[in-house]
């Protein structure tokens, strides 16, 4: 198993710490990982780009060449991830700021309001982790419980607060791509929150 | 299996660097900030207060190269590290370090050049490592890891090198493998023995003074003392040859990579498997001594060899006077921070194994269980 993911949006929008967790998550799981961010001459309000990769076997390379999973946070990251797309990809948009996306044949896609939604919850930073409640609703790749340690353990001290409506952020997350995608299909357990 | 897994840390390569030479001794650190390697550089001025050493931010790479200069001198474990215009910079530092046979560990995380460049990885101060980069007939033994792990299991070793032959050892990364998060385990009792340094300059009371120096002034001295310089390099080269072979036994093509551009074909030839390509990878660990005798072995069976790297060519001199006229040497570069794809790389064996474009052959994508199956491509 080999899971290729580009994490990419504004620097702010919480795209180095999901990639973090999630790449700590599936290593405390026994996955191999390797997360390589993109660093340095990114202007503000660009994309900052990263990729995670998670597998059963040694990874070679860490840059994603063709990507599994895309999670696009904005209109200029949504136009610059064109190039890593193959015919299985699945694309993961924040359509909050994902305006003008065309339908690409042969790529799934989900659109997921995720600002909207942390906005509502009261906190903007946490639409990252609506976005990986969706991911993850799809494709199960980290372990919520795990996930959720590592959370907790990034969000220490001052930030412990926060924890409560990153949680949530990651249930609405879950509960929104299956009110609109899976539409009663399997449902996965979350009973670890 | 998941008890197990709570010793691994997920590291950059740079911190990966920083917290292995704690591990292994090292409690002198003195650098000066520059991207790529700045993690490194805050890891150590994190960690060195912790363990009572002494981390100093110099006030440029000369001033850095000589506070390890004199840390090395003392008889301490000393490291310092930097990319591609703070390196340049230490040059003629570590040719004295060469010159006073002072063991040193210097980390060199390379970024684009020429000049200021840019901060993305590059490979291309292969020649400055391995060929002296100072003045004067010297070397230093020069480590290529390949990953976070290997970082950390070369920075072990880099000072046991140091310490054994007396001689600066340089770790050459680059800015991906500074940058990228892996998982490392750090060895739990370090294979790592400061050796006594009877050499050092600990203060003289109740014996014979030592001198630590690069000078000979008295004429035939400094001949002398490169003969036996060069003794010492003919040891080195003789023991401490490193490398890995991947697929070698059968290949048609060998590619010749390290670093970065050596998991890249990694990829390639896992991507290449089934379609009948028979490739091999060497990967030189040791970049000086480098692997020459078996890449000559190689160059026996082999049709081709194709060397990788993220430069106009440097390392591909060194394996064409490993396999002399014996077997064609291709290569392949990406320049400027530049990395190459596992499919560029097979487009470039292709080439070489068909000039014409006689041969067609579709490159799998490597399947995977949550993709949606095979995905086929052909090389553009």
């Amino acid at each position: 198993m080999t899971e290729k993911i580009i994490l990419i949006g504004y620097g702010g929008q919480g795209m180095m710490l999901l990639g973090r967790l999630m790449a700590r998550a599936t290593m405390l799981d026994g996955k191999q990982v390797t997360f390589f961010p993109s660093y340095g001459t990114e202007v503000r309000g660009g994309a900052a780009c990263y990729h995670l990769i998670v597998s059963t076997e040694e990874i070679y390379s860490p840059v994603v060449e063709e990507a599994d999973t895309i999670i696009a946070m904005n209109q200029p990251s949504y136009l610059k991830l064109k190039n890593y797309l193959k015919p299985s990809s699945l694309l993961f948009l924040n359509s909050s700021l994902v305006k003008e996306a065309e339908s690409l044949r042969e790529i799934t896609t989900y659109r997921i309001p995720a600002t909207e939604m942390a906005n509502k919850l009261g906190n903007v930073v946490a639409s990252n982790m609506v976005m990986m409640g969706a991911y993850n609703t799809i494709k199960n790749l980290v372990p919520l419980p795990l996930f959720l340690e590592c959370l907790q353990s990034s969000l220490r001290g001052r930030k412990a607060p926060l924890l409560e409506v990153n949680t949530l952020a990651l249930l609405q997350g879950e509960e929104y791509v299956k009110k609109t995608y899976l539409k009663g299909e399997r449902i996965l357990k979350t009973s670890a929150v | 299996m998941k008890s197990s897994n709570n010793k691994k840390h997920l590291l950059t390569g740079n911190e990966a660097a920083a917290e292995a030479a704690i591990l292994a001794g090292c409690r002198h650190y003195y650098g000066y900030p520059i991207t790529p390697q700045n993690e490194l550089i805050n890891h150590m001025a994190i960690r060195m207060p912790q363990v009572g050493g002494t981390f100093l931010q110099a006030e440029s790479e000369i001033a850095a190269i000589y506070m390890a200069y004199g840390g090395a001198a003392a008889g301490a474990r000393v490291m310092t590290s930097s990319s591609g215009p703070g390196i340049s910079l230490m040059q003629e530092g570590i040719s004295y370090l060469a010159g006073s046979e002072l063991p040193c560990v210097i980390v060199n995380v390379q970024r684009g050049g020429p000049g200021l460049g840019d901060i993305s990885p590059s490979q291309a101060d292969y020649f400055q490592a391995v060929k002296g980069g100072g003045h004067g007939d010297y070397h230093n033994i020069v480590l290529a890891p390949a990953s976070a792990q290997e970082i950390a299991d070369l920075v072990y070793d880099a000072f046991d090198l140091a310490d054994r032959y007396r001689n600066p050892v340089m770790l050459l990364g680059d800015a991906q493998l500074g940058q990228m998060m892996e998982p490392v385990e750090f060895r739990k009792t370090p294979r790592t023995h400061q050796t006594v340094k009877r050499w050092a300059l600990t203060g003289a009371e109740g014996r014979a003074r030592n001198i630590v120096k690069s000078f000979y002034p008295v004429k035939g001295e400094l001949e002398t003392f490169n003969i036996r310089l060069q003794r010492k390099y003919r040891a080195i080269e003789h023991e401490e040859v490193r490398y890995e072979e991947v697929n070698t036994q059968g290949a048609e093509i060998i590619l010749v990579a390290y670093g970065t551009c050596a998991r890249i074909c990694k990829e390639a030839i896992r991507r290449a498997s089934g379609t009948g390509l028979q490739i091999g990878l060497l990967r030189p660990i040791t970049l000086w001594p480098f692997p020459k005798e078996p890449l000559r072995r190689l160059a026996k069976k082999a049709r081709a060899f194709c060397v990788v790297e993220m430069s106009a060519g440097q390392m591909v001199e060194d394996v064409r006077l490993a396999v002399l006229d014996r077997c064609p040497v291709h290569f392949y570069g990406r320049m400027g921070g530049g990395v190459p794809s596992s499919r560029e790389v097979l487009k470039k064996v292709l080439n070489i194994l068909a000039p014409e474009g006689t041969l067609e052959l579709e490159i799998p994508e490597i399947p995977t269980e949550l993709g949606k199956g095979l995905y086929f491509s052909t090389i553009p």
